[in-house]
């Protein structure tokens, strides 16, 4: 039977976490303890502080989270006004993660949030390190593309090619369009990764330069003109800034005379921001909607309360009103959250020996490797450019060229010989160099 | 999911890990598909690549073309690439470094190539699009004008487009523009 809580402001919350119940998750362990461990342990950064990152906020604090992040690079903008109800006229030109932290420590006492007026790579990963669950309130497939990986690079697998559970590090990603938007729970290792199934968002509407330079149609070609070839026209050399009120002015005033030329009209100073910056107009109800879905789903993972979304909800309010919930699958050969294939090296294998053991190796019958390691390329098989300038290295220990790092993750490029198919791939690697202090079992470091 | 008791233990243990670890630099997604686009270019003897910032840095590199037929035969014409983090889903963006007399290729060194723009698709890679320059220069289309002279001329009176795709390419002036010499 559940313990007997003394009143408390989370009378609702209890009657989730206090008793047992027939739809909970595996792992869920009902109690006081429960609830105060909830609030005292469990950390959960937001990243985002606009639309989505406001009620993300709110509702997080409402459900008895107290130890909550926010991250966000920008500044608060008066159009941002009519949803990211946290701000005030007044707000304007502040940051958005400091204001909205302050306004939600006002209304909801206990909680603490902590912001971070950055952009989300100025953080160490280490810092991603720190929180047990990560929100997601962004708008650019770049951003989450980044979280994704470093979330992802926490993971890290048994030499059975099992994830560990404690090295998890759940994601829980929201996104809108207008009427449109999507909730979605990411656990590395479990469920797919953001890139397993990036195919899933639509390619940006591109429009053919000659279309813009010779034969416009409508307000958008005349507005994406002024912005990709007459600025550079008149400002050789000076970059264009979407965030600079005075070029967005400019681009606009071209615009306008670019459609009165071929008499077209709808040139409007917020059709033109909206076609630079690829802005579809925010709905407020619809943030509220899929920030309630992503901190429900937050509350459930955290507690183990109910068993979680699994794994992508829909929501489409266009015509009608239609939900779905859809169960992708993950890629087994994610470069980001798969297991990728274990080696086990001595310390003085050579970068050439290494290549020529990757087309023995069963598990990789790879030819013609090239090799990269965080970013640093130890040997390139073309061009001839970057063979010469990596050549060098074949001579050398692996060991070496991995900086000594006992355990370590490395991708290599090469033709794969199946089944007597070629075909051309792209392989995760874990390696391990064998009698090293500090290994005590084959278990490594998983992530990109 | 999150069992609380690692959730405590880990709490413990954070001030003890935290020492080792070198802070290493993300590797990208697209960078490692980049990684595998160039490692396996195969280009022809009139197209080279230089990295100018370096091993390390695939994701800025120049492309240099000679085509070796068609008006622009003997010319050399050199294409900067930029290529996003979230490659293949974007396309790589690809200037004309060369100030160049052709009917595709605008004075600002912009390009209308299809596939840089709204034909690209993620199976698409850098060969593809090199090869998609390199026929810009073969087939020069006055149907898709980047720069409206240059097509009006190369569709009117090819000889006199010839002449004056030889004479930019000398370096000379051809109304108001100077061209870049690249022969």
């Amino acid at each position: 039977m559940a313990d007997a809580a003394p009143p408390s402001k989370s009378r609702d919350l209890d009657k989730l976490l206090l008793r047992p119940g027939n739809l909970v998750g595996p792992t869920f362990d009902p109690g006081v303890q429960l609830r105060d461990d909830l609030q005292e342990y469990v950390r959960v950064l937001v990243v985002g502080a606009g639309g989505l990152g406001c009620e993300l906020l709110k509702d997080l604090a409402l459900s008895g989270f107290k130890n909550l992040e926010v991250i966000d690079m920008d500044r608060i903008e008066v159009t941002n006004l009519n949803r990211q109800f946290l701000f005030r006229l007044e707000d304007v030109g502040k940051p958005k993660a400091e204001v909205a932290a302050k306004r939600v420590m006002e209304r909801v006492s206990g909680v603490n949030i902590v912001p971070h007026f950055c952009r989300i790579e100025d953080k160490d990963i280490e810092f991603y390190n720190d929180f047990n669950i990560i929100a997601l309130g962004l708008d650019s497939i770049e951003a989450r593309s980044y979280i994704n990986a470093v979330a992802c690079s926490f993971l890290e697998y048994d030499s059975d090619d099992n994830p560990r559970e404690e090295t998890m590090k759940p994601m829980v990603d929201g996104g809108t369009e207008g009427f449109k938007g999507h909730a979605r729970v990411i656990v590395p290792g479990v469920t797919p990764c953001f890139e397993c199934t990036i195919w899933l968002f639509p390619p940006q509407v591109k429009f053919p330069l000659c279309t813009l330079a010779e034969t416009p149609r409508n307000a958008a070609h005349c507005i994406e003109y002024a912005h990709l070839i007459k600025w550079d026209e008149v400002h050789s050399g000076q970059s264009f800034d979407p965030d600079n009120p005075d070029h967005m002015k400019w681009v606009y005033d071209e615009a306008v005379k670019r459609a009165e030329l071929f008499g077209i009209p709808g040139v409007t100073y917020s059709l033109t921001q909206g076609v630079v910056k690829n802005i579809i107009p925010a709905i407020a109800s619809t943030n509220a909607i899929i920030s309630a879905a992503c901190t429900l789903e937050t509350l459930k993972i955290a507690s183990g309360c109910s068993k979680t979304l699994s794994n992508y909800l829909t929501y489409n309010g266009v015509e009608g009103l239609h939900t779905k919930v859809t169960e992708f699958v993950k890629d087994k050969d994610c470069l980001v959250c798969g297991p990728g294939v274990l080696i086990e090296l001595d310390t003085t294998v050579t970068l050439k020996k290494f290549i020529d053991m990757l087309e023995e190796d069963p598990k990789m019958l790879m030819t013609k490797a090239s090799i990269t390691y965080h970013g640093k390329n130890l040997y390139m098989q073309a061009p001839p450019v970057l063979e010469e300038m990596t050549r060098s290295n074949l001579e050398l220990p692996l060991y070496d060229l991995m900086d000594k790092i006992p355990k370590d993750v490395l991708h290599a490029t090469g033709t794969i010989n199946k089944d007597d198919k070629k075909s051309s791939g792209l392989r995760k690697l874990r390696v391990v160099f064998r009698g090293i202090d500090g290994v005590t079992d084959m278990d490594m470091a998983g992530g990109a | 999911m999150i069992r609380l008791f690692k959730v405590k233990e880990k709490q413990r243990e954070t001030a003890e890990n935290a020492k080792d670890e070198a802070v290493r630099r993300k590797q990208t997604a697209g960078e490692l598909r980049l990684h595998k686009d160039i490692s396996e270019l195969n280009l022809p003897q009139s197209c080279g690549i230089t990295f100018p910032n370096g091993k390390d840095d695939l994701m800025n590199f120049e492309v240099s073309i000679r085509p070796d037929e068609g008006y622009y035969h003997g010319g050399a014409f050199l294409f900067s690439f930029k290529v996003s983090p979230i490659y293949p889903h974007e396309a790589p963006k690809v200037k004309c470094k060369t100030t160049i007399y052709h009917p595709n290729i605008d004075l600002e060194g912009n390009v209308c190539l299809n596939i840089l723009r709204e034909d690209w698709k993620p199976v698409l890679n850098i060969n593809t699009v090199i090869y998609g320059l390199y026929h810009l220069f073969t087939e020069p289309n006055y149907e898709d004008p980047l720069n409206h002279d240059a097509a009006q001329m190369l569709r009117d009176d090819p000889k006199l487009f010839e002449s004056n795709v030889r004479w930019a390419m000398k370096g000379c002036r051809i109304g108001d523009t100077f061209y870049s010499q690249c022969i």
